[in-house]
């Protein structure tokens, strides 16, 4: 299920701005990237591109490869609604559909993809649900609106509903940072054992986060503002974070700036 | 409470003599701009409800003078003589002309306006949209008299195709049954009063739509959500109760709507089977076609049914209130 990342020379816009420039790298299935770095240095835009989510902000736009397993991403005849599906995404700030039930919110995903026989949405609404840690503290209240959850419950009902369709990548967009500390041990929990299953990326601005979560690391960083994010390296967490390769790199984990 | 202490022993840099300053620091420091805005607008909400109360009061009062000499059933006569001996007047006709028109033009009006405010803001290129919505702006600000030209001078005369259309293939139920008399019926009226209030439903819909946070929108995109999935998933059920308030802004027009439906429904005091049949009548149409020649019986006769009319729109309005309130804990308000 899990599939392999490879990107090669991506570039993507923001109208005729270059936000990030000829990134290439590869993310291994079943394992945990984090993408680090300082604001504006492009590490959201990129996580965006590698769902074509990019491009749905107006004037978004990709040049280069993206390869899953055998598939560009960006290939001719590629719908980027197919995409989506296979390559699912946690946000910022928690958003459960404030018009869903909790059940709903979860089997979103399925009826999309034609699924409504409910024996069937019960069980992968289950099992989505326990997958996220969520399960013992909803079950009761299913037929509940998501947005009467917690703020970490909702994130983790997100994280259900992204799980749900079974994606083969799933992309995290610092999905802690407006959570509290307890509520984002629970979802670097989750998120060790989600990587049994997927191929896992995600951005964070905590470091920390990123040493304790994840088997890979890569830092972003800019020259200057106005310039384009560029990657600097990318490798094993725990060498990046004790003896990286490059001098940026290390002034940044050190907190010497950003 | 601690404010007040802080304020009675504050450090003598408190300016004033001691008495005026203790009577102000009881209530808390206030600022003479505070004050003067403070009456302002407490001044203006007390107005808005005077106001109501003493349109409700005229009504009434006026309303019960006639209703008392009335010798046929307000509710059920189909007669409109408030002059005579005895004076008899009844209402039937103008619900009914009021409802279904009114019925007629939301149905035709709502689809449309929910059709226009999504292309606007989730289909067209921005500049189209901008030029949409700006030509929608301009139809909110023609007056209804020029709507009632062109609803009598264009309107009716081209009517006959839709009508023989509706005569042929829904004839049978009755509803639709056209004799070949002159559009000047409760649909005409109902397509122009859809013309009319589609602006109002537009605008408004169209300001709900703009407001779906991008968050919940990505999160439908980031499932693999087609455009239209989208607006099913988050924009059409964050605008549901806008989308609500706005058709009741429109309802609230086409149930009051006057000259235009003047000049197009040709009037009369019965209830036709069909709606294509010329004839009927609304509240507004029938105050506004009969208050100059009344005599002060019949005046009040028509304030009476203004009241009903009075009366319906509150009723709509509170109904509307009620199908937002009933789901509001899944509204996107709270999100």
């Amino acid at each position: 299920m899990a599939k392999r990342i490879d990107v090669s020379g991506l570039n993507a816009y923001y109208g005729s701005f270059l936000a990030i420039e000829d990134i290439s790298m590869t993310v291994e299935p079943r394992s945990v990237t984090a993408f680090i770095g300082p604001s504006g240095c492009g590490k959201s835009t990129f996580l965006r591109t590698l769902n074509r989510m990019h491009e749905v902000t107006p004037g978004g736009r990709v040049e280069g490869k993206v390869m899953l397993d055998e598939e560009n991403l960006y290939g001719a005849g590629i719908d980027p609604v197919a995409v989506r599906r296979e390559v699912g995404m946690v946000f910022q700030r928690p958003n459960p559909f404030p018009t869903m039930s909790v059940y709903d919110n979860v089997a979103a995903g399925l009826r999309l993809n034609g699924k409504h026989k409910k024996s069937e949405l019960d069980d992968v609404v289950e099992k989505s649900l326990k997958g996220a840690n969520l399960w013992n503290e909803v079950k009761d209240r299913l037929n509940k609106p998501g947005s009467g959850l917690s703020g970490g419950q909702q994130q983790r009902l997100c994280i259900a509903r992204a799980i749900a369709v079974e994606p083969n990548v799933l992309l995290m967009d610092e999905p802690c940072s407006a959570l509290d500390p307890i509520s984002t041990l629970a979802i670097e929990d989750l998120i060790g054992e989600l990587k049994e299953q997927f191929t896992i990326v995600i951005v964070t601005h905590n470091m920390q986060q990123a040493a304790r979560v994840s088997d890979r690391t890569a830092f972003f960083n800019l020259a200057a503002v106005g310039q384009p994010g560029k990657l600097i390296e990318l490798d094993d967490t725990e060498r990046i974070f004790s003896n990286p390769s490059v001098q940026a790199t290390e002034d940044y984990i050190s907190g010497r700036f950003g | 409470m601690d404010i007040t202490t802080q304020q009675t022993t504050a450090p003598p840099t408190a300016p004033g003599p001691a008495a005026p300053a203790d009577k102000r620091a009881a209530r808390g420091a206030t600022r003479p701009g505070d004050r003067i805005f403070l009456g302002l607008s407490r001044g203006s909400g007390i107005f808005v409800l005077v106001l109501m109360a003493a349109i409700a009061a005229f009504l009434t009062y006026r309303a019960s003078i006639a209703i008392g000499k009335n010798e046929a059933n307000f509710f059920t006569s189909f007669e409109w003589n408030p002059s005579g001996v005895p004076p008899e007047f009844g209402i039937a006709v103008l619900v009914f002309g009021t409802v279904v028109s009114s019925v007629i033009a939301m149905v035709i009006a709502v689809p449309v306006s929910v059709g226009i405010a999504l292309f606007i803001t989730h289909y067209a290129p921005r500049r189209l949209g901008g030029l949409i919505g700006y030509v929608v702006d301009l139809l909110a600000a023609v007056p209804s008299i020029v709507y009632g030209l062109w609803g009598v001078l264009v309107l009716v005369p081209h009517m006959g195709g839709l009508y023989s259309w509706l005569d042929e293939y829904l004839g049978w139920t009755g509803v639709f049954a056209w004799e070949g008399g002159p559009a000047r019926s409760l649909l005409t009226v109902g397509i122009l009063l859809a013309l009319m209030i589609l602006p109002i439903i537009t605008n408004v819909s169209r300001e709900v739509f703009r407001q779906v946070p991008r968050m919940h929108e990505e999160a439908a995109l980031a499932l693999g959500a087609t455009r239209w999935e989208v607006i099913r998933m988050s924009v059409l059920p964050f605008g549901r109760s806008g989308v609500i308030s706005a058709s009741m802004l429109g309802l609230g027009r086409a149930l009051g709507e006057t000259m235009a439906v003047a000049m197009v429904l040709s009037p009369s005091f019965d209830i036709g089977a069909s709606l294509l049949d010329p004839g009927g009548g609304t509240f507004a149409q029938n105050i506004a076609s009969k208050f100059n020649e009344a005599t002060v019986m019949g005046q009040d006769a028509l304030i009476a049914s203004g009241m009903v009319l009075f009366v319906i729109t509150l009723l709509v309005n509170g109904a509307a209130r009620l199908i937002i309130a009933r789901r509001k804990e899944y509204s996107g308000a709270n999100a």
